[in-house]
């Protein structure tokens, strides 16, 4: 090899957003081409920095930092590669179109307040050695020298919230399977990820597995739970497969199984798949789910912190909840209830989603108004459309129409908004959306995915969806919008759980908001 | 709960005068074969496989089904006693399992199996146009095989690539910003591949 031989190391992400958009073939062009021209590669299969418009986001290690280029197609690859790609390495800055400078200088990235999100895209997801190389693990090593009731304390200080949708306090529900006195007890992680405009969950458990493991064993260590459970959606394969392989090798460095990091506790982590059910997703569906049956969603009480898995006191919380923990171990719960606003502590992933123009994810301390979000962060409509609503939360989330943009993204003031934050994602629509059918739509989702406990979800959604077909025709407007809104006053107070309770919410506000579009027009 | 629970709902209009238009939601599930054909020694090999392997694990009705599906593509009639037997339940308890999920086929896929998200995020940037050019240029509805069994075509909800819609998952591959040309090419390349 010459004189001049280049070595370059390279990042090319292994999401499944990315490879979705090609990332594979890009990874295998950047290979070829090396080799082509006598470049020694080192190709690092990272996960998403979460500026998903940019993937496949191709990085090329440079005396000053990396650089990004994106979003890259395969028949890109060798114009970037004659452009100087390569030569980056070597300090010569390219010159392609696609160059878009230092990652971490990027506008979308500086704005951000990256916590839980902080070595995702940044490093190897399965490498143990950049895991602890950036921070991790140090939580842990804290966790273990604590008595569990101190590590509950730290999580209720830190005012961390549930991230799954009902926003309940972390440290509370820690506290009560800590108090109940039981042979075994379990942590379950609900990765059912199931809300149209979400993937925070998916994202980070492909790109870095090990902080939600971490994140689950701290809560072992807390409450007496030796066992673990991540109930994972089956739509998510590729999640699936870095859990798997992620497990194996922190069984095998000793961060799980018998012997915690040689501190002679347990806790040991095991992966159910979900089949394709939206209501799993609720805590005690999920439970039964987990034992094998069907997932009918359970009456409560018994809650499922005293009466979980297998009857057994379980903490059930989501990827993101479990997730935040590491950091608030390893910096105090003050030091994560110092960000954020009201009662809402902390961070939150929002995940932009829809007809946008830059989607993503965007980790920043609550308060960012929706307009931040989907105008600074998003730039707007992917169609270049006015912004004609907004829903936040998923499926069970209130259409917001664009008058109330400047709403901040806490529970509370959400709540205020009539809307709901859930799991942080917002889905956009632009003026050419027909908002009746959406609603129609939310009726329609009910009803497919209803588990059938209760009557006035199994059987008002189906009604629901006639209701709103006949509205739509106008034969009697008034008497099928009242009638509407009595099915969706039953719905709301008489279900068993949130999936037929908050079905009305999309409904109505999409009613209220945008009545023309149920004027057949 | 009392017998006309519904009956404060619309003052029981809904339960005397269902309206017979646009009713039924989008159905999930895959039309039953007529006669399903019994499961070949080789499937019936498959599904004791799974059992053998996974009937230890607590909970293990859903991981023998996954597994399965995943060997055999559909989860054949006969498994539901043999999955029974093993696991000491009874049929109507693994049959309501079987039945509850929707990921779970009771007959045989088309060659591809090509799953289109159905959900908000997706239908904001045009899913609803993706599954109707599926549906007349490749010849599978949703919830349908293509009479030359090379496509079947199912609804999806969400496969958390909502900042890339339309999204599909196509033989398990997801794929992103998905419109007809692009879905056209990777149907061709897909089918391209059998022959
Ligand atoms: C219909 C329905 C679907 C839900 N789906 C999810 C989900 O996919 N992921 C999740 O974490 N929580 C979901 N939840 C909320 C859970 O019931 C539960 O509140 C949550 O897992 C608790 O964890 P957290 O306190 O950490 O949020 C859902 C609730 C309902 C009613
Ligand atoms: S509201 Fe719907 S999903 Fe929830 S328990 Fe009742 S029937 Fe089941
Ligand atoms: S809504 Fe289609 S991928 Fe999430």
């Amino acid at each position: 090899m010459s004189a001049e031989a280049i070595h370059a190391r390279l990042y090319v992400p292994r999401d499944s957003a990315a490879l979705s958009m090609g990332a594979d073939e890009v990874a295998d062009a950047l290979v070829q081409e090396a080799g082509e021209r006598g470049v020694t590669l080192e190709l690092v299969r990272n996960g998403s920095r979460g500026m998903l418009w940019l993937e496949p986001l191709v990085e090329v290690v440079t005396p000053q930092g990396r650089v990004a280029y994106g979003p890259v197609a395969p028949e890109q690859v060798a114009a970037l590669c004659d452009a100087g790609l390569f030569d980056e390495a070597a300090g010569k800055a390219g010159s392609h179109a696609l160059r878009l400078g230092a990652t971490e200088q990027l506008p979308w990235l500086q704005k951000q307040t990256r916590l839980v999100f902080a070595r995702v895209g940044v490093t190897d997801p399965l490498s143990l050695g950049d895991y602890t190389a950036n921070g991790g693990l140090a939580g842990l090593q804290n966790a273990l020298q604590m008595q569990p009731s101190a590590i509950v304390e730290a999580v209720t200080a830190s005012g961390l919230r549930g991230r799954g949708g009902a926003g309940f306090p972390a440290g509370i529900k820690w506290k009560t399977v800590l108090g109940a006195t039981a042979d075994q007890k379990y942590v379950a992680c609900n990765a059912d990820e199931g809300d149209s405009g979400t993937f925070s969950d998916r994202m980070l458990m492909e790109g870095d597995p090990y902080l939600l493991l971490e994140g689950m064993a701290i809560a072992g260590l807390a409450v007496g739970a030796t066992e673990g459970y991540v109930y994972l959606r089956s739509e998510y394969p590729d999640a699936h497969a870095v859990l798997t392989t992620a497990i194996e090798r922190a069984r095998a460095a000793g961060w799980l199984g018998k012997d915690l990091l040689g501190s002679g506790k347990a806790f040991d982590v095991h992966v159910r798949l979900g089949a394709g059910s939206y209501v799993c997703g609720e805590e005690t569906a999920m439970l039964e789910s987990l034992e094998g049956k069907r997932g009918v969603v359970r009456a409560k009480p018994p809650l499922p912190a005293l009466v979980g898995l297998w009857g057994k006191p379980t903490v059930v919380n989501n990827v993101m909840t479990l997730a935040s923990v590491p950091w608030i171990l390893q910096h105090g719960g003050a030091a994560y209830a110092a960000k954020g606003v009201g009662r809402s502590k902390g961070t939150l992933p929002f995940q932009l989603a829809g007809n946008v123009k830059q989607g993503g994810l965007v980790e920043v301390p609550f308060g960012v108004t929706l307009r931040q979000l989907l105008e600074d962060f998003g730039g707007g409509t992917r169609s270049g459309r006015p912004i004609k609503a907004v829903q936040v939360g998923g499926p069970l989330g209130a259409w917001l129409p664009a008058g109330k943009l400047d709403t901040p993204c806490d529970y509370e003031a959400l709540a205020a908004a009539g809307g709901l934050l859930g799991h942080g994602g917002l889905v956009v629509v632009d003026d050419s959306v027909n908002m009746a059918k959406m609603a129609r739509y939310a009726m329609e989702f009910c009803a497919i995915e209803s588990c059938g406990k209760c009557t006035p979800c199994r059987i008002g959604s189906t009604r629901g969806v006639e209701v709103v077909d006949r509205l739509i025709q106008g034969q009697d407007r008034a008497a099928d919008e009242a009638l509407l809104r009595d099915l969706c006053a039953t719905m709301t107070s008489a279900s068993l759980c949130a999936m037929g309770g908050l079905t009305p919410l999309p409904v109505l506000s999409a009613l209220d908001h945008f009545a023309d579009d149920f004027r057949g027009r | 709960m009392p017998g006309n629970a519904l009956g404060v709902v619309g003052k029981g209009v809904f339960l005397l005068q269902p309206t017979p238009r646009n009713s039924a939601p989008e159905e999930r599930m895959h039309p039953r074969p007529t006669a399903a054909a019994a499961a070949t020694p080789e499937q019936l090999a498959a599904i004791d496989a799974a059992i053998a392997r996974l009937q230890s694990l607590p909970g293990a009705c859903l991981p023998i089904l996954h597994a399965i599906q995943a060997a055999l593509g559909f989860v054949p009639a006969e498994a539901t006693a043999r999955i029974a037997a093993a696991l000491n339940l009874s049929r109507a308890d693994v049959h309501g399992v079987l039945t509850y999920y929707h990921d779970f086929r009771s007959a045989p896929p088309g060659r591809h199996v090509l799953k289109v998200c159905r959900a908000e995020a997706c239908q904001a940037v045009g899913s609803d146009a993706l599954a109707a050019h599926v549906a007349a240029r490749h010849g599978a509805a949703v919830g349908a095989t293509s009479a030359d069994g090379a496509l079947t075509v199912e609804a999806i909800y969400c496969l958390g690539n909502c900042a890339l819609g339309p999204s599909v998952q196509l033989d398990g591959r997801l794929c992103g910003r998905v419109d007809a040309a692009r879905l056209d090419a990777l149907l061709a390349a897909a089918k391209g591949a059998d022959a």
